[in-house]
């Protein structure tokens, strides 16, 4: 095997694996989504948890929250704010989508530019929905 | 060494392409399961296990009986069955990837299968057996691939295979105890709440193991040049023999137990296998087939000059195979379930689609299977030859 | 394209997490949140008991409220009925029931299924027509909870055997455990067959088991099970370690059984016949 025919090779499997950023570079890309506070969520001057790690940590905090309800049967999350909020994706008015009414802008905007599918609403029900 | 495994004959390549086939369609068929879920399956709220964990159990026992050439070889130093040790050591290799391939096509959210290591729970039986299957999975492969290596740079094994030997003989009567134990622990099951069900495990596994071992040693015998020594193929028929008298004989004391006990929540099940419940009985003919074969099978290989006739052995050994297929898979896990802990009778059969996908689990051992063999015979022929 | 993107990143999530990327961040334990650490905590109109037991009296119930208490349980739970009408635009391509595939929280059994080593030549005419509700029995040594290999069944300090269906698997060891039937897998998404889904409780996903949970989510709110409520006073839940409660009183004025009592399991559930 020549020298050529590794680095050929090479070249080749580098191409292939960046194959991702190639399709993005040829095809159109969106803006990301602008997330935006509507409803009471935009009234309400309490939050969970910063803005920032709610973006980054939303995920972990669920996965503790579920676990808190399901496994502890605690319902309460009483925040570093002093603000309670009931550990629930969808049930009561202090529950998540309780505050953020709209699933779509608040939850799926994101997950689908980003094309995380996660599976909470395979189960969840989102109470406008079945409305 | 891999590359001896590219290298082959045209009806070697048929076979291949034949069994990737199979992986296909078998694959196809899994994936309506995987995105419709278990409802494909003749599966139900009353018998929740099927096909594939019964099928899973009997290959548990297949990989089991690879150690019934380890035994002799390396603790006896019984010479004769060198040749073969080997084998017996990959079909284990090939076994246990269908008994993991069976695990997981019978998970009702695959996905999520490592929460199984995410939260340990060693409570649960399922736990060790994950332990015990993995462990044994990964001994055979190392000590195959390493002896079969040395083998073939006629060099000394390295010395550090010989305790991985020695430890592979306690796994493979672990995974089978163990797999006994997922069954005969839970209380509300009177068909496997007994203690002899693990040795009755272990008896039909050294039994299925070594009877299909002879199978694939006339196979190789008429594909390859490789010739495991008819000596070798004796000795192994001796003991499918002994234990699938052990099998059948732990079966009648099963019996006894349980019609002159007479206790009817252990009773109904074997009722429902042997002679049918209550007008339910799906699975009668293919029990008293499965024992008939076994019995048969037991018998001809008792007599030295039926044992010894190169044309009754292999029907002797499929035979014996395909009872203790059926008295494990068929009939233990339905048995359990028919009728149910509420006395209900439900009855059970697999789908077509179950049963396509059950077949992509054997071709894809079969692939494990004929790929690890071609390398071993291979190696064998280049050596002796 | 999209979808199979959008594949390809689910088994690299799947793969990550097998790697071990555990939740780095504990936001109840951190206190790098503002002032006041964040806590967990109950509601405080919940409902508490250290081993919850429920008291049956199967004289009060008769076929018309044995339907009315299953379907009061079914229906806030969203469990799924097989002869419910699929809406076909809704969800176009819902394939044939297998009605052996049901699956059933509560439930009602005749006398000799409920109590299968009770069964007498001689018994009582009555018992064979009483409808006997059958549930999860909420053992104390509950079988299903040594079996299953993830701890998605595991028993509450309270005695409630709960499930935790986003960690269950699938494996149905459980269903081979329980010794009462009392456990359903589901074999496919149930979604199609709740005629109208409850916003209190979420539905499941096809490839988990289920079962009764106690109705954990309404004693947390200070609520009583459906069951109770639906049963106009023939069921009675309570804690079994208070001699003062609702239940220890039914218990010590009446004769009680439960199933199959000889495996050990102790289930909770008591019936007065």
């Amino acid at each position: 095997m020549t020298k050529n025919m590794i680095m050929g090779g090479l070249a080749v499997f580098v191409l292939a694996v960046l194959s991702p950023f190639w399709f993005n570079m040829v095809t159109t890309t969106q803006a990301a989504p602008e997330p935006e506070l509507l409803g009471p969520a935009k009234q309400a001057k309490k939050c969970v948890l910063d803005t920032y790690d709610m973006r980054t940590s939303h995920m972990s905090l669920l996965d503790e929250w579920r676990d808190a309800v399901v496994r502890d049967a605690d319902r309460i999350y009483v925040a570093a704010n002093g603000h309670a909020f009931n550990m629930s994706l969808s049930t009561g008015e202090n529950s998540c989508l309780g505050c953020h009414e709209d699933k779509a802008k608040f939850c799926d905007a994101c997950h689908t530019y980003t094309s995380v599918d996660p599976y909470c609403w395979d189960c969840h029900t989102n109470p406008k929905e079945i409305e | 060494m891999l590359e001896i495994a590219v290298k082959g004959s045209k009806k070697y390549w048929v076979w291949i392409i034949f069994l990737l086939i199979v992986i296909g369609i078998g694959k196809l068929a899994y994936l309506d399961q995987f995105f419709n879920g278990l409802m494909i399956t003749g599966m139900s709220r009353d018998v929740s296990w099927g096909f594939y964990i019964a099928n899973f159990t009997f290959l548990v026992g297949v990989a089991a009986g690879g150690v019934m050439v380890v035994i002799p070889y390396y603790l006896h130093d019984y010479e004769k069955f060198h040749r073969i040790t080997i084998l017996g050591e990959f079909l284990a290799v090939a076994s246990l990837v269908m008994c993991l391939l069976f695990i997981i096509v019978d998970l009702g959210q695959p996905v999520r299968m490592l929460n199984v290591l995410l939260y340990p729970s060693p409570k649960s039986m399922l736990f060790y057996d994950m332990l015990v299957l993995n462990g044994y999975l990964f001994l055979n492969i190392v000590i195959g691939w390493k002896v079969l290596e040395a083998e073939r740079n006629q060099v000394e094994p390295p010395a550090w295979t010989k305790p991985l030997i020695y430890l592979s003989i306690p796994f493979a009567i672990g995974i089978h105890t163990v797999t006994a134990y997922l069954y005969c622990g839970l209380p509300g099951r009177g068909f496997w709440l007994t203690a002899i069900l693990a040795p009755r495990f272990l008896a039909s596994a050294f039994a299925a193991g070594p009877a299909f071992l002879i199978i694939l040693c006339y196979i190789i015998r008429k594909f390859t040049k490789f010739d495991p020594g008819w000596e070798a193929m004796q000795t192994l028929s001796k003991i499918v023999c002994y234990a699938i008298i052990a099998n059948l004989f732990f079966f009648l004391c099963e019996v006894f137990v349980v019609y002159y006990s007479n206790i009817p929540g252990h009773k109904t099940h074997l009722q429902y296998l042997l002679f049918g419940y209550h007008g339910y009985n799906a699975l009668v003919p293919w029990m008293w087939s499965g024992f008939i074969m076994m019995g048969v099978g037991a018998v001809m290989l008792v007599i030295p000059r039926l044992r010894s006739n190169y044309v009754l052995l292999p029907v002797a050994c499929a035979m014996i195979f395909i009872g203790a297929w059926i008295d494990k898979g068929l009939g233990m896990i339905s048995g359990g379930f028919v009728p149910s802990p509420l006395h209900h009778v439900t009855e059970y059969a697999p789908t077509g689609q179950e049963i396509i996908i059950t077949l992509g689990v054997y071709a894809a051992g079969f692939l494990v299977l004929t790929i690890l063999y071609k390398l071993a015979t291979t190696v064998k022929e280049e050596v002796n030859g | 394209m999209e979808q199979s993107r959008r594949r390809f990143l689910k088994v690299a999530g799947i793969a990550a997490i097998g790697l071990g990327a555990a939740p780095a961040i504990n936001f109840a334990a951190s206190d790098s949140h503002g002032p006041g650490a964040a806590a967990k905590v109950k509601n405080e109109a919940a409902l508490h008991a250290e081993r919850w037991g429920m008291v049956i009296d199967i004289k009060k119930i008769d076929d018309t409220l044995a339907r009315k208490i299953s379907m009061a349980c079914h229906l806030h739970h969203n469990v799924p009925d097989f002869t419910h009408e699929v809406d076909t635009q809704l969800y176009p391509k819902t394939r044939p029931v297998n009605h052996k595939q049901e699956i059933k929280w509560i439930w009602k059994e005749k006398f000799h299924y409920a109590f299968p080593d009770k069964e007498d030549e001689f018994l009582n005419e009555k018992f064979h027509h009483l409808p006997f509700m059958v549930l999860c029995n909420h053992c104390k040594n509950a079988p299903c909870v040594q079996a299953c290999p993830t701890q998605a069944t595991f028993s509450r300090e309270d005695g409630i055997v709960m499930m935790d269906y986003h960690r269950c698997i699938g494996c149905r060891f459980c269903m081979a455990a329980c010794p009462y039937g009392s456990r359903s897998f589901n074999f496919r998404d149930p979604r199609p067959f709740i005629d109208e889904t409850h916003p209190d409780f979420p539905t499941r996903s096809k490839g988990v088991v289920e079962k009764c949970n106690f109705c954990a989510e309404r004693l947390a709110k200070g609520e009583q099970p459906h069951c109770v409520e639906a049963s106009e006073g023939a069921i009675v839940v309570g804690d079994l370690e208070d001699p003062e409660s609702d239940v220890r009183k039914l218990l010590k004025e009446h004769y009680t059984i439960r199933r199959k009592q000889s495996l050990g399991t102790e289930p909770s559930v008591y019936y007065i016949v």
